[in-house]
């Protein structure tokens, strides 16, 4: 089966991979590139634990083909940190015991991220109904919402 | 050393406190690595054949083609497995019978549900993979089905084991059943309480299977070598529990493989029994290949364990001043394709909050063509529950009498008799339902359309086969080497706390790792909230065992007697500086030394745990009903729950608010949906709704601390009883806010409308 040449930028690297014209980015991302902290959880777009940016947008990684990530600029959970340094949501997630299995997590740290970009000063409501796409099933919520909404505090400056 | 350390009430430094947990940092930057994020060089991919229908005799497989297909390097069917004898060994929660085990993870005779496995290949990538199974021509005779309980349970159904003749009934049967077990426990008499009593209500209920809904899929990755070792990674609740089961289908010795756990996305009982993991040994012992086998979703929703369906039915009996006299439950459980529901434990469970002298449960274990169901957090308890608080509910509602206060007055305390056997010790029952008696929720105002729902909740809580080592590094740091897995709860948080505070060291310096089979000794699973518990005493053990060993070192190494050496502070001091007088010796100092003064320095322990705690719990839950739609919306939700202790508060909560999210999605949403060809129609997260964020509120907790005088911080365990009450909760709430009382679970907006728009099913 002949596979495909696909030159993305992943976390600010340039990368080069070959897919076969089936495969998603999800899989691409982690056989092909190597990046497993992109996670499957149903590969049909509905548990949100694939989720990444593709050009500052935030996509379900199963439901993109990888072929179609030709020339984008592709974000995942490892290029959240700088360095050593946690991002403000990773440092939260940590502080209130916002995670368990921690399967969920980095897709909902990527669509948290998302949130908070676009709107600095969310509500409980508007955190919930934004996270509506990511699945936990450890958690019930509650400590992922307080730990977003204490983020968003930090990162106000409030 | 005891295998029980009793509790002692003690100043406390670290356990109680709230650090950040030792595997949170790969949490949150994608470095932890899960079962499906292990690779080895020259692997293969695995996939397996699943049957299309609920019941058909397999009359032949060709698989010629499928082999045929460039890249595809290894088939296995139920030929390159042995048939196994009836022989029970324990899993988890549940008992597995290796006989169903192998016919479980590949059909032999027939197929007995939709995605049981009928054959599975390795090959060169995932999408030749695909294009073999297709290859593979299965010519099966259809059979009739059955899936419901009721009607699987009546003599001219659809026999799925013309073997089974149900056991606990003598004589024995003259014809074989689906009906694999009856049970019955009790005490009293049952008559005799009945007519004792001024009210007496008796109701039926019939819930659908839910499945577990953990967020990763199985997945696992095998290598087998030319010298008959084989090594497995997978994601799982217990590690040495697949390594029995995977030794014992393939007929390999125990010690020829070695099971690496893998960072596991969610369990909750669903990861206590193997499923591809002898499929992909097998493969790779023919391919000559390391096996990768990663489940999709909709392979995890048809063939992996749900939860039981059931029908259940609840009398009960009290006086006019609300002292239940009798009470009487028929447990019927869908136990999927092979027998071994939870009906057991429900039965025990169904009434074990109440201190009742007449008592009568009878339980039947149900073949149906459904998949095997596996352990789901308290297996079967949030059922037979639902039912038993529904009654109580109507019963204190038809009296006048407060929910809380008509359980109060019934409740079980230390020393009450149970219908199954031993009296309780210790409980915190009471202590619970006054504190959410207390609690600002149980008193605030409600709207129109809402109503507020109290149902409670009890489960065992086990001990079982328990090893870890601690090894004391040589700059003075110490290694937690532990064999039961952190199923999430943060037991890997909970258990170096342990250990830092009988060390009297900071916490950083503890570093907890899990062990693979080949490190400890034996581990059971990770179940029945045992881990905390049944691991705490193991460290605590090997923490005291250390402590012998470090004081005997420095009294040799400042030639001292043993007697003048404590251990305080986290280092060896003079016991009295009066008597004996020497310089103390940190750890570090000690760990510098070690080498020369005797050799390294370990703490073990080897238990089998005995003693756990019994937990229960209280949960009050407003709703507000659409009368419009049939929509439920929780409005507040508390959940109140006697935990013996909580080493981590924050991970204590974090099971409370989990375990309740997990109830209401069973309550409100999730449900098995078969056609009448008994075809799954909802195997995928869209149609089988789990709760999401916007689904929930915030979910308030209170943590009641009675200690369990088994264990030396008092723990008790908490991560199943949470979800035993929501079910019934909600049921009580909507029949609060809108006089309607459901039967049936889920209360999905269509059931909800179809009740509120005739009379509701008695």
């Amino acid at each position: 089966m002949s596979r495909n040449h696909v030159n993305a930028t992943v976390n600010g690297d340039s990368v080069e991979f070959l897919c076969e014209t089936g495969q998603t980015l999800l899989e691409a991302l982690r056989d092909e590139v190597g990046l497993t902290g992109t996670k499957e959880g149903c590969g049909t777009g509905d548990c949100g634990a694939c989720s990444v940016m593709v050009d500052g947008r935030l996509v379900c990684s199963c439901l993109m083909l990888a072929v179609e990530a030709e020339g984008k600029s592709i974000e995942t959970i490892e290029g959240m940190a700088k360095g050593e340094a946690l991002h403000p949501l990773q440092r939260k997630f940590l502080e209130h015991a916002a995670l368990q299995c921690g399967i969920c997590t980095p897709g909902i740290l990527i669509a948290a991220r998302s949130l908070l970009e676009r709107n600095p000063d969310p509500s409980e409501a508007e955190v919930r109904y934004w996270l509506a796409g990511n699945l936990c099933r450890c958690t019930g919520y509650h400590k992922i919402v307080d730990a977003v909404l204490d983020a968003a505090r930090e990162l106000r400056g409030a | 050393m005891s295998d029980t350390l009793k509790y002692e009430e003690k100043k406390l430094k670290i356990v109680g406190t709230r650090p950040l947990r030792p595997d949170g940092v790969d949490k949150v930057t994608g470095r932890a690595r899960y079962g499906a994020d292990y690779n080895l060089a020259g692997q293969l991919i695995g996939k397996v054949l699943r049957s299309p229908y609920a019941h058909a005799r397999i009359k032949a497989i060709d698989v010629s083609a499928a082999l045929a297909l460039p890249g595809v390097k290894a088939v296995v069917t139920r030929d390159d497995f042995p048939e196994m004898p009836n022989e029970y060994a324990s899993a988890g929660e549940l008992t597995v019978n290796y006989r169903a085990v192998t016919r479980n993870m590949m059909a032999r005779e027939k197929v007995l549900y939709d995605g049981h496995p009928v054959a599975a290949l390795a090959a060169v990538s995932e999408s030749v993979a695909r294009a073999a199974l297709a290859l593979i021509k299965v010519d099966y005779e259809v059979l009739p089905h059955v899936i419901d309980v009721v009607e699987a349970m009546r003599p001219d159904a659809p026999l799925l084991h013309e073997d089974q003749y149900t056991e606990g009934v003598k004589p024995k049967p003259a014809r074989p059943s689906n009906i694999a077990k009856r049970l019955e426990y009790g005490h009293g008499d049952l008559a005799a309480g009945f007519a004792k009593a001024d009210v007496i209500i008796e109701r039926e209920f019939n819930t659908k299977p839910v499945h577990q809904g953990y967020i990763e899929p199985q997945a696992c990755l095998a290598s087998y070598s030319a010298d008959g070792q084989a090594e497995l990674w997978t994601c799982t609740q217990g590690h040495f529990v697949f390594r029995a089961q995977c030794a014992k289908v393939l007929q390999m010795d125990v010690s020829k493989i070695r099971v690496t756990p893998t960072e596991i996305g969610g369990g909750f009982g669903g990861k206590n029994n193997v499923y591809n993991e002898p499929l992909a040994i097998a493969l790779s012992r023919k391919s000559n290949r390391p096996v990768k086998m990663v489940m999709t979703r909709e392979e995890v929703f048809r063939a992996t364990g749900p939860t039981p369906g059931a029908n259940v039915k609840v009398k009960i009996g009290c006086t006019l001043d609300g002292r239940i006299t009798a009470a009487q439950a028929e447990v019927n459980f869908q136990a999927g394709a092979f027998p071994g529901s939870p009906v057991n434990q429900a039965s025990m469970c169904a009434f074990t909050r109440y201190d009742i002298a007449n008592v009568r449960v009878v339980g039947h274990d149900v073949t149906v063509n459904r998949p095997k169901v596996a352990a789901y957090r308290a297996p079967g308890a949030p059922i037979v529950v639902f039912g038993v608080e529904s009654v109580i509910d109507e019963l204190s509602k038809k009296l006048g009498i407060d929910p809380i206060e008509f359980r109060l007055k019934n409740a079980a305390k230390e020393g009450t008799q149970t219908y199954y056997g031993p009296k309780l010790g210790p409980i915190g029952y009471v202590q619970t339902l006054e504190a959410a008696r207390a609690h600002p929720h149980y008193s605030a105002p409600l709207g129109p359309n809402q109503g507020r729902g109290v149902a409670t909740g009890f489960w065992f809580n086990i001990g079982n086969e328990t090893t870890c080592s601690l090894n004391l590094q040589p700059d003075g740091t110490l290694t937690l080497n532990l064999g039961t897995i952190d199923v999430a709860g943060g037991s890997r948080a909970s258990l170096s706390m342990m250990v830092a505070e009988e060390l009297g060291i900071e916490l950083e310096r503890v570093r907890p790792i899990i062990g693979d089979t080949s490190t400890l000794g034996f581990n059971f699973v990770t179940a029945g909230s045992r881990s905390t518990f049944a691991s705490g005493m193991a460290g605590v053990i090997a923490s005291r065992d250390m402590i012998e060993k470090l004081r005997a070192r420095v009294a040799k190494i400042r030639e001292v007697p043993l007697a003048a050496v404590a251990w305080k502070n986290g280092r060896a001091e003079p016991a009295d500086a009066r008597v004996v007088k020497f310089e103390p010796m940190s750890l570090a100092e000690i760990a510098a030394m070690a080498g020369r003064t005797g050799g390294p320095i370990a703490g073990h322990a080897e238990i089998n745990a005995q003693g756990a705690g019994p937990g229960f719990g209280a949960h009050i839950v407003d709703v507000e009903v659409d009368r419009q739609t049939g929509a439920v919306k929780i409005l507040r939700y508390t959940v109140v729950q006697d935990v013996g202790k909580a080493i981590h508060p924050a991970y204590v909560e974090g099971q409370m608010q989990g375990g309740a999210a997990q109830g209401i999605g069973w309550a409100l949403n999730e449900e098995y949906v078969y056609g009448a060809d008994g075809v799954l129609q909802n195997p995928g997260f869209l149609d089988y709704r789990v709760p999401v964020a916007s689904d929930l509120p915030m979910i308030d907790t209170v943590i009641v601390e009675v200690p369990n005088p088994n264990h030396p911080y008092g723990v008790r365990g908490c991560g199943e009883v949470p979800i035993i009450s929501p079910m019934a909760a909600i049921a009580n709430a909507i029949d609060n806010a809108v006089g309607v009382r459901l039967y049936q679970q889920p209360f999905s907006p269509p059931r909800v409308l179809e009740a509120l728009s005739g009379p509701a099913k008695r």
